[in-house]
Protein backbone atom coordinates (compact mmCIF):
# COMPACT_ATOMS: atom_id res chain seq x y z
CA UNK A 1 0.00 0.00 0.00
CA UNK A 2 1.37 3.44 -0.86
CA UNK A 3 2.00 5.38 2.27
CA UNK A 4 2.24 9.12 2.64
CA UNK A 5 5.60 10.44 3.75
CA UNK A 6 6.98 13.67 5.12
CA UNK A 7 7.11 16.69 2.87
CA UNK A 8 10.22 16.70 0.72
CA UNK A 9 12.48 19.79 0.62
CA UNK A 10 10.67 21.12 -2.46
CA UNK A 11 7.47 21.19 -0.40
CA UNK A 12 5.72 18.56 -2.49
CA UNK A 13 4.07 15.52 -0.97
CA UNK A 14 5.93 12.40 -1.97
CA UNK A 15 4.36 8.97 -2.08
CA UNK A 16 6.56 6.10 -1.06
CA UNK A 17 5.99 2.46 -1.92
CA UNK A 18 7.86 0.57 0.75
CA UNK A 19 8.79 -2.98 -0.12
CA UNK A 20 10.51 -5.60 1.98
CA UNK A 21 13.08 -6.95 -0.42
CA UNK A 22 16.67 -8.18 -0.79
CA UNK A 23 19.29 -5.51 -1.58
CA UNK A 24 20.73 -7.03 -4.75
CA UNK A 25 17.27 -7.74 -6.20
CA UNK A 26 15.90 -4.27 -5.52
CA UNK A 27 19.00 -2.68 -7.06
CA UNK A 28 18.05 -4.53 -10.24
CA UNK A 29 14.55 -3.11 -10.09
CA UNK A 30 15.95 0.41 -9.87
CA UNK A 31 18.46 -0.24 -12.65
CA UNK A 32 15.55 -1.26 -14.89
CA UNK A 33 13.64 1.91 -13.91
CA UNK A 34 16.63 3.90 -15.22
CA UNK A 35 15.95 2.24 -18.62
CA UNK A 36 19.41 1.01 -19.63
CA UNK A 37 19.74 0.11 -23.34
CA UNK A 38 22.47 -2.48 -22.88
CA UNK A 39 23.44 -4.61 -19.87
CA UNK A 40 26.37 -7.03 -19.79
CA UNK A 41 27.20 -8.92 -16.61
CA UNK A 42 29.22 -11.87 -15.49
CA UNK A 43 27.69 -13.20 -12.28
CA UNK A 44 29.85 -13.21 -9.14
CA UNK A 45 29.12 -13.37 -5.43
CA UNK A 46 27.84 -11.16 -3.82
CA UNK A 47 25.81 -9.56 -6.67
CA UNK A 48 24.69 -12.75 -8.46
CA UNK A 49 21.07 -12.00 -7.53
CA UNK A 50 21.33 -8.62 -9.23
CA UNK A 51 22.61 -10.34 -12.38
CA UNK A 52 19.65 -12.72 -12.14
CA UNK A 53 17.22 -9.82 -11.70
CA UNK A 54 18.66 -8.10 -14.79
CA UNK A 55 18.48 -11.34 -16.77
CA UNK A 56 14.84 -11.74 -15.81
CA UNK A 57 14.13 -8.12 -16.79
CA UNK A 58 15.67 -8.84 -20.21
CA UNK A 59 13.58 -12.00 -20.57
CA UNK A 60 10.50 -9.94 -19.68
CA UNK A 61 11.38 -7.39 -22.36
CA UNK A 62 12.24 -4.59 -19.96
CA UNK A 63 15.88 -4.29 -21.10
CA UNK A 64 16.42 -4.15 -24.90
CA UNK A 65 19.85 -5.83 -24.98
CA UNK A 66 21.61 -8.19 -22.57
CA UNK A 67 25.03 -9.43 -23.64
CA UNK A 68 26.11 -12.71 -22.04
CA UNK A 69 29.87 -12.68 -21.68
CA UNK A 70 32.56 -15.11 -20.56
CA UNK A 71 34.19 -12.91 -17.91
CA UNK A 72 34.23 -9.52 -16.25
CA UNK A 73 36.89 -8.16 -18.59
CA UNK A 74 34.49 -8.84 -21.47
CA UNK A 75 31.48 -7.51 -19.58
CA UNK A 76 33.01 -4.09 -19.19
CA UNK A 77 34.60 -4.18 -22.66
CA UNK A 78 31.20 -4.90 -24.20
CA UNK A 79 29.77 -1.90 -22.38
CA UNK A 80 32.63 0.34 -23.55
CA UNK A 81 31.51 -0.39 -27.12
CA UNK A 82 27.81 -0.07 -26.34
CA UNK A 83 28.26 3.18 -24.42
CA UNK A 84 30.33 4.70 -27.24
CA UNK A 85 27.61 3.69 -29.70
CA UNK A 86 25.18 5.80 -27.69
CA UNK A 87 23.60 3.26 -25.34
CA UNK A 88 22.88 3.76 -21.64
CA UNK A 89 24.77 0.93 -19.96
CA UNK A 90 24.74 -0.85 -16.62
CA UNK A 91 26.66 -3.74 -15.08
CA UNK A 92 27.59 -5.24 -11.74
CA UNK A 93 30.51 -7.11 -10.19
CA UNK A 94 32.63 -7.27 -7.04
CA UNK A 95 35.84 -8.65 -5.55
CA UNK A 96 37.89 -10.65 -8.08
CA UNK A 97 35.50 -9.57 -10.84
CA UNK A 98 36.33 -5.92 -10.27
CA UNK A 99 40.04 -6.68 -10.22
CA UNK A 100 39.66 -8.52 -13.52
CA UNK A 101 38.08 -5.34 -14.97
CA UNK A 102 41.05 -3.26 -13.81
CA UNK A 103 42.48 -2.44 -17.25
CA UNK A 104 39.11 -1.64 -18.80
CA UNK A 105 38.15 0.60 -15.85
CA UNK A 106 40.92 3.02 -16.82
CA UNK A 107 40.00 2.77 -20.53
CA UNK A 108 36.31 3.51 -19.91
CA UNK A 109 37.14 6.57 -17.81
CA UNK A 110 39.73 7.80 -20.31
CA UNK A 111 37.23 7.45 -23.18
CA UNK A 112 34.74 9.42 -21.07
CA UNK A 113 32.05 6.74 -21.14
CA UNK A 114 29.28 7.17 -18.55
CA UNK A 115 28.90 3.50 -17.61
CA UNK A 116 27.22 2.82 -14.26
CA UNK A 117 28.26 -0.23 -12.26
CA UNK A 118 27.05 -1.58 -8.95
CA UNK A 119 29.97 -3.05 -7.02
CA UNK A 120 29.09 -5.58 -4.35
CA UNK A 121 32.13 -5.00 -2.14
CA UNK A 122 34.01 -8.19 -1.42
CA UNK A 123 37.42 -9.17 -0.05
CA UNK A 124 40.13 -10.06 -2.56
CA UNK A 125 42.28 -13.18 -2.86
CA UNK A 126 44.46 -14.62 -1.45
CA UNK A 127 43.25 -16.33 0.64
CA UNK A 128 39.97 -16.72 -1.21
CA UNK A 129 37.12 -15.04 0.61
CA UNK A 130 33.63 -14.13 -0.57
CA UNK A 131 32.71 -11.96 2.42
CA UNK A 132 32.74 -8.23 2.74
CA UNK A 133 35.37 -5.56 2.96
CA UNK A 134 36.09 -2.64 0.64
CA UNK A 135 39.52 -3.59 -0.63
CA UNK A 136 38.26 -4.23 -4.17
CA UNK A 137 36.84 -0.80 -4.98
CA UNK A 138 39.34 1.14 -2.85
CA UNK A 139 42.13 -0.46 -4.88
CA UNK A 140 40.51 1.00 -8.04
CA UNK A 141 40.24 4.52 -6.65
CA UNK A 142 42.75 6.02 -9.12
CA UNK A 143 40.96 4.67 -12.21
CA UNK A 144 38.93 7.81 -12.98
CA UNK A 145 35.58 6.38 -11.84
CA UNK A 146 33.34 8.31 -9.50
CA UNK A 147 32.79 6.21 -6.35
CA UNK A 148 29.63 6.44 -4.24
CA UNK A 149 29.51 4.31 -1.06
CA UNK A 150 26.14 3.36 0.39
CA UNK A 151 25.31 2.81 4.03
CA UNK A 152 21.92 1.13 3.43
CA UNK A 153 19.96 -0.48 0.62
CA UNK A 154 17.77 2.63 0.44
CA UNK A 155 20.91 4.67 -0.26
CA UNK A 156 22.02 2.10 -2.85
CA UNK A 157 18.72 2.18 -4.71
CA UNK A 158 18.67 5.99 -4.64
CA UNK A 159 22.29 6.20 -5.79
CA UNK A 160 21.69 4.37 -9.10
CA UNK A 161 19.62 7.08 -10.88
CA UNK A 162 21.87 9.77 -9.39
CA UNK A 163 24.87 7.88 -10.78
CA UNK A 164 23.39 7.94 -14.30
CA UNK A 165 22.50 11.62 -13.89
CA UNK A 166 26.04 12.65 -12.94
CA UNK A 167 27.80 10.22 -15.31
CA UNK A 168 25.86 11.40 -18.35
CA UNK A 169 26.44 15.09 -17.58
CA UNK A 170 30.19 14.98 -16.93
CA UNK A 171 30.92 11.88 -19.07
CA UNK A 172 32.63 9.86 -16.38
CA UNK A 173 31.75 6.31 -15.27
CA UNK A 174 30.34 5.72 -11.77
CA UNK A 175 30.71 2.87 -9.27
CA UNK A 176 27.89 2.51 -6.76
CA UNK A 177 29.61 0.59 -3.96
CA UNK A 178 27.41 -1.57 -1.76
CA UNK A 179 28.80 -3.80 0.99
CA UNK A 180 28.52 -7.42 -0.08
CA UNK A 181 26.23 -9.61 2.04
CA UNK A 182 25.75 -6.92 4.74
CA UNK A 183 23.65 -5.02 2.20
CA UNK A 184 23.35 -7.10 -0.98
CA UNK A 185 21.79 -9.97 0.95
CA UNK A 186 19.98 -7.92 3.59
CA UNK A 187 16.20 -8.00 3.35
CA UNK A 188 14.86 -4.67 4.51
CA UNK A 189 12.24 -2.04 3.71
CA UNK A 190 13.13 0.02 0.69
CA UNK A 191 11.23 2.68 -1.24
CA UNK A 192 11.76 2.16 -4.97
CA UNK A 193 10.90 5.27 -6.96
CA UNK A 194 8.85 4.20 -9.99
CA UNK A 195 9.99 4.38 -13.59
CA UNK A 196 7.91 7.45 -14.43
CA UNK A 197 9.41 9.54 -11.65
CA UNK A 198 12.93 8.22 -12.35
CA UNK A 199 12.52 9.22 -16.01
CA UNK A 200 11.35 12.71 -15.01
CA UNK A 201 14.64 13.03 -13.08
CA UNK A 202 16.92 11.47 -15.70
CA UNK A 203 17.33 13.18 -19.10
CA UNK A 204 17.95 10.89 -22.11
CA UNK A 205 21.57 9.85 -22.75
CA UNK A 206 23.43 11.38 -25.67
CA UNK A 207 27.12 10.65 -26.27
CA UNK A 208 28.63 13.55 -28.22
CA UNK A 209 30.79 11.29 -30.40
CA UNK A 210 28.55 8.44 -31.39
CA UNK A 211 30.28 5.46 -33.02
CA UNK A 212 28.78 5.38 -36.51
CA UNK A 213 30.03 3.53 -39.62
CA UNK A 214 28.87 6.46 -41.81
CA UNK A 215 31.13 8.84 -39.92
CA UNK A 216 33.93 6.71 -38.48
CA UNK A 217 36.11 7.65 -35.50
CA UNK A 218 38.48 5.69 -33.27
CA UNK A 219 38.18 6.21 -29.52
CA UNK A 220 40.89 6.15 -26.88
CA UNK A 221 43.63 5.68 -29.46
CA UNK A 222 47.33 6.52 -29.22
CA UNK A 223 48.36 9.89 -27.79
CA UNK A 224 51.92 11.16 -28.02
CA UNK A 225 53.92 12.34 -25.03
CA UNK A 226 52.98 15.80 -26.34
CA UNK A 227 49.25 15.18 -25.87
CA UNK A 228 48.73 12.35 -23.36
CA UNK A 229 49.07 14.37 -20.16
CA UNK A 230 46.66 17.04 -21.42
CA UNK A 231 43.90 14.40 -21.56
CA UNK A 232 44.69 13.27 -18.01
CA UNK A 233 44.69 16.89 -16.81
CA UNK A 234 41.27 17.36 -18.42
CA UNK A 235 40.01 14.20 -16.70
CA UNK A 236 41.26 15.46 -13.34
CA UNK A 237 39.58 18.85 -13.83
CA UNK A 238 36.25 17.26 -14.77
CA UNK A 239 36.38 14.89 -11.80
CA UNK A 240 36.61 18.01 -9.62
CA UNK A 241 33.55 19.49 -11.42
CA UNK A 242 31.68 16.24 -10.78
CA UNK A 243 31.47 17.26 -7.10
CA UNK A 244 29.01 20.05 -7.96
CA UNK A 245 27.00 17.68 -10.14
CA UNK A 246 26.84 15.10 -7.35
CA UNK A 247 25.46 17.76 -5.01
CA UNK A 248 23.01 18.89 -7.71
CA UNK A 249 21.86 15.30 -8.32
CA UNK A 250 21.48 14.69 -4.56
CA UNK A 251 19.26 17.77 -4.21
CA UNK A 252 17.16 17.06 -7.31
CA UNK A 253 16.66 13.48 -6.16
CA UNK A 254 15.35 14.95 -2.91
CA UNK A 255 12.61 16.70 -4.85
CA UNK A 256 11.68 13.42 -6.54
CA UNK A 257 11.90 11.03 -3.62
CA UNK A 258 11.97 13.08 -0.43
CA UNK A 259 15.51 11.90 0.30
CA UNK A 260 18.33 14.35 -0.43
CA UNK A 261 22.02 13.43 -0.54
CA UNK A 262 25.34 15.25 -0.29
CA UNK A 263 29.00 14.31 -0.63
CA UNK A 264 28.95 13.01 2.94
CA UNK A 265 26.40 12.62 5.72
CA UNK A 266 27.09 14.20 9.08
CA UNK A 267 25.47 12.73 12.17
CA UNK A 268 25.73 14.91 15.28
CA UNK A 269 29.09 16.19 14.04
CA UNK A 270 28.60 19.95 14.58
CA UNK A 271 29.14 20.03 18.37
CA UNK A 272 31.02 16.72 18.60
CA UNK A 273 34.51 16.46 20.09
CA UNK A 274 35.18 12.96 18.77
CA UNK A 275 33.98 11.85 15.32
CA UNK A 276 34.32 8.50 13.56
CA UNK A 277 34.47 8.58 9.76
CA UNK A 278 33.97 5.67 7.43
CA UNK A 279 32.46 4.30 4.24
CA UNK A 280 29.48 2.05 3.82
CA UNK A 281 27.35 -0.09 6.11
CA UNK A 282 29.71 0.01 9.11
CA UNK A 283 28.55 3.58 9.69
CA UNK A 284 25.10 2.37 10.78
CA UNK A 285 26.75 0.67 13.78
CA UNK A 286 28.72 3.84 14.46
CA UNK A 287 25.52 5.91 14.42
CA UNK A 288 23.86 3.53 16.89
CA UNK A 289 26.82 3.87 19.26
CA UNK A 290 26.81 7.66 18.83
CA UNK A 291 23.20 7.73 20.08
CA UNK A 292 24.11 5.45 22.97
CA UNK A 293 27.13 7.54 24.05
CA UNK A 294 25.26 10.82 23.58
CA UNK A 295 22.74 9.59 26.16
CA UNK A 296 25.64 9.25 28.58
CA UNK A 297 26.64 12.83 27.80
CA UNK A 298 29.64 12.09 25.57
CA UNK A 299 30.03 14.51 22.66
CA UNK A 300 30.54 12.09 19.79
CA UNK A 301 29.51 12.06 16.15
CA UNK A 302 29.65 10.05 12.91
CA UNK A 303 30.45 11.06 9.34
CA UNK A 304 29.58 8.76 6.46
CA UNK A 305 31.82 9.52 3.52
CA UNK A 306 29.37 8.87 0.70
CA UNK A 307 31.48 10.12 -2.19
CA UNK A 308 35.09 8.94 -2.05
CA UNK A 309 36.00 9.94 -5.62
CA UNK A 310 35.95 12.87 -6.28
CA UNK A 311 37.32 13.30 -2.77
CA UNK A 312 35.51 16.14 -0.93
CA UNK A 313 38.76 17.55 0.47
CA UNK A 314 37.81 21.15 1.27
CA UNK A 315 34.32 20.20 2.45
CA UNK A 316 35.71 17.62 4.89
CA UNK A 317 38.31 20.06 6.15
CA UNK A 318 35.53 22.51 6.97
CA UNK A 319 33.43 19.88 8.76
CA UNK A 320 36.20 18.24 10.78
CA UNK A 321 38.86 20.87 11.49
CA UNK A 322 40.03 20.95 15.11
CA UNK A 323 38.13 17.83 16.20
CA UNK A 324 39.44 14.51 17.46
CA UNK A 325 38.63 12.15 14.60
CA UNK A 326 39.06 8.47 13.80
CA UNK A 327 39.01 7.02 10.28
CA UNK A 328 37.73 3.48 9.79
CA UNK A 329 39.27 1.71 6.80
CA UNK A 330 37.82 -1.62 5.78
CA UNK A 331 40.75 -1.94 3.40
CA UNK A 332 44.52 -1.63 3.76
CA UNK A 333 47.48 -0.52 1.70
CA UNK A 334 50.09 -3.15 2.39
CA UNK A 335 53.33 -1.45 3.35
CA UNK A 336 51.74 1.97 3.90
CA UNK A 337 49.00 3.72 5.89
CA UNK A 338 45.31 2.97 5.28
CA UNK A 339 44.03 4.68 2.08
CA UNK A 340 40.97 6.57 3.39
CA UNK A 341 42.96 7.72 6.43
CA UNK A 342 45.74 9.02 4.17
CA UNK A 343 43.33 11.14 2.09
CA UNK A 344 41.62 12.56 5.18
CA UNK A 345 44.93 13.25 6.94
CA UNK A 346 46.10 15.13 3.84
CA UNK A 347 42.88 17.17 3.76
CA UNK A 348 43.40 18.21 7.39
CA UNK A 349 47.14 18.76 7.14
CA UNK A 350 48.31 21.82 9.06
CA UNK A 351 45.25 21.94 11.35
CA UNK A 352 45.08 21.00 15.03
CA UNK A 353 42.87 17.98 14.22
CA UNK A 354 43.84 14.75 15.99
CA UNK A 355 43.47 11.85 13.58
CA UNK A 356 43.39 8.16 14.47
CA UNK A 357 43.44 5.34 11.96
CA UNK A 358 41.49 2.14 12.55
CA UNK A 359 41.80 -0.50 9.86
CA UNK A 360 40.30 -3.96 9.76
CA UNK A 361 36.96 -5.66 9.50
CA UNK A 362 38.40 -7.52 6.53
CA UNK A 363 36.93 -10.52 4.74
CA UNK A 364 33.69 -10.58 6.70
CA UNK A 365 35.19 -9.83 10.12
CA UNK A 366 32.40 -7.67 11.50
CA UNK A 367 33.04 -4.31 13.10
CA UNK A 368 30.52 -4.53 15.91
CA UNK A 369 29.14 -1.95 18.29
CA UNK A 370 31.61 -3.10 20.97
CA UNK A 371 34.46 -2.31 18.56
CA UNK A 372 32.98 1.12 17.87
CA UNK A 373 32.75 1.86 21.61
CA UNK A 374 36.38 0.76 21.94
CA UNK A 375 37.45 3.07 19.09
CA UNK A 376 35.70 6.07 20.64
CA UNK A 377 37.38 5.21 23.97
CA UNK A 378 40.87 4.94 22.43
CA UNK A 379 40.48 8.29 20.68
CA UNK A 380 40.17 9.97 24.11
CA UNK A 381 43.81 9.22 24.90
CA UNK A 382 45.24 10.47 21.64
CA UNK A 383 45.82 9.53 18.03
CA UNK A 384 46.36 5.81 17.46
CA UNK A 385 46.97 3.75 14.36
CA UNK A 386 45.91 0.17 14.80
CA UNK A 387 43.94 -2.85 13.66
CA UNK A 388 40.32 -2.99 14.63
CA UNK A 389 38.35 -6.18 15.33
CA UNK A 390 41.66 -8.00 15.60
CA UNK A 391 41.58 -11.22 17.58
CA UNK A 392 44.11 -13.92 18.25
CA UNK A 393 43.37 -16.66 15.76
CA UNK A 394 45.64 -19.67 15.44
CA UNK A 395 46.34 -19.84 11.69
CA UNK A 396 48.15 -23.16 11.43
CA UNK B 1 35.55 17.74 -21.55
CA UNK B 2 37.74 16.26 -24.29
CA UNK B 3 37.09 12.79 -25.64
CA UNK B 4 40.31 11.25 -26.99
CA UNK B 5 39.38 10.23 -30.53
CA UNK B 6 40.78 10.18 -34.05
CA UNK B 7 39.20 10.37 -37.49
CA UNK B 8 40.50 8.04 -40.24
CA UNK B 9 43.90 9.07 -41.58
CA UNK B 10 44.84 11.20 -38.60
CA UNK B 11 47.57 8.86 -37.36
CA UNK B 12 49.92 10.66 -39.80
CA UNK B 13 49.51 13.72 -37.58
CA UNK B 14 51.26 11.93 -34.71
CA UNK B 15 54.84 13.08 -35.19
CA UNK B 16 56.61 10.01 -33.82
CA UNK B 17 59.99 11.69 -34.40
CA UNK B 18 59.81 13.24 -30.97
CA UNK B 19 60.70 9.86 -29.45
CA UNK B 20 64.32 9.94 -30.55
CA UNK B 21 67.30 10.58 -28.30
CA UNK B 22 69.86 10.29 -31.16
CA UNK B 23 69.42 11.62 -34.70
CA UNK B 24 71.11 10.18 -37.82
CA UNK B 25 73.23 12.67 -39.76
CA UNK B 26 74.48 11.70 -43.25
CA UNK B 27 77.81 12.79 -44.65
CA UNK B 28 76.68 13.05 -48.29
CA UNK B 29 80.18 13.13 -49.86
CA UNK B 30 80.99 9.66 -48.45
CA UNK B 31 77.62 8.12 -49.48
CA UNK B 32 77.76 5.50 -52.28
CA UNK B 33 73.97 5.59 -52.82
CA UNK B 34 73.71 1.82 -52.29
CA UNK B 35 70.13 2.06 -50.89
CA UNK B 36 70.83 -0.24 -47.93
CA UNK B 37 69.78 2.33 -45.29
CA UNK B 38 66.64 3.14 -47.27
CA UNK B 39 65.67 -0.53 -47.44
CA UNK B 40 66.43 -1.24 -43.78
CA UNK B 41 64.74 1.85 -42.30
CA UNK B 42 61.66 0.53 -40.43
CA UNK B 43 59.89 3.88 -40.84
CA UNK B 44 60.55 4.43 -44.56
CA UNK B 45 61.75 7.96 -43.99
CA UNK B 46 65.23 7.84 -45.62
CA UNK B 47 64.13 9.12 -49.05
CA UNK B 48 64.52 7.15 -52.29
CA UNK B 49 67.21 4.71 -53.46
CA UNK B 50 70.01 5.78 -55.79
CA UNK B 51 70.05 9.16 -54.05
CA UNK B 52 71.77 10.45 -50.91
CA UNK B 53 69.22 9.80 -48.12
CA UNK B 54 66.97 12.71 -47.19
CA UNK B 55 65.74 12.01 -43.70
CA UNK B 56 62.26 13.05 -42.52
CA UNK B 57 63.12 13.89 -38.91
CA UNK B 58 59.44 14.40 -37.98
CA UNK B 59 58.98 10.62 -38.13
CA UNK B 60 62.55 9.28 -37.55
CA UNK B 61 62.53 7.50 -34.16
CA UNK B 62 66.33 7.41 -33.93
CA UNK B 63 66.68 3.60 -33.94
CA UNK B 64 70.23 3.67 -35.48
CA UNK B 65 69.58 0.80 -37.91
CA UNK B 66 70.69 2.99 -40.85
CA UNK B 67 73.97 3.88 -39.15
CA UNK B 68 74.69 0.26 -38.22
CA UNK B 69 73.89 -1.11 -41.70
CA UNK B 70 75.70 1.59 -43.72
CA UNK B 71 78.66 -0.21 -45.49
CA UNK B 72 80.77 2.98 -45.70
CA UNK B 73 79.82 4.32 -42.25
CA UNK B 74 78.70 7.71 -43.52
CA UNK B 75 75.82 8.00 -41.01
CA UNK B 76 76.58 9.36 -37.52
CA UNK B 77 74.10 9.19 -34.64
CA UNK B 78 74.20 12.53 -32.83
CA UNK B 79 72.86 12.98 -29.29
CA UNK B 80 69.95 15.42 -29.09
CA UNK B 81 70.46 17.81 -26.20
CA UNK B 82 67.23 17.90 -24.18
CA UNK B 83 67.53 19.73 -20.87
Amino acid sequence: MPKEREKCPAGKEVLAMLKTVEGAVVAGEMAVNCKPDVVACYPITPTTHLTEALNKAYADGKIPEYITVEAEFSALSALVGASAAGARTFTTTGGQGLLYMHEVLFSAAGMRLPIVMLVGNRAVSSPLNIWNDEQDSISQRDSGWIQIYCKSNQEAVDAIPQAFYVAEKIFLPVMVCVDGHYLTHAVEQVDVVDEKRVQSFLPPYKYPLKLDPENPVSLGVYANPTHYQAFREDLMKDMETAKELLIEAGKKWGAVSGRSYGLFTEYKVKDAERVLIGLGSVMDNVITVVDELREKGEKVGALHLRVFRPFPREELRKALEGKNIGVIDRDISIGAQAPVYVDIAEALNGTSTKISSFYGGLGGRGIKRAHVREMFEKMKKGPVKEWVASTDVKLL
Amino acid sequence: MIIPHAKPGTSAKNLTGEWKAYMPVVEGSKCIKCGICQNFCPEGIMGVVKKVPEIDYEYCKGCSICAIECPVKCIEMERIEDD
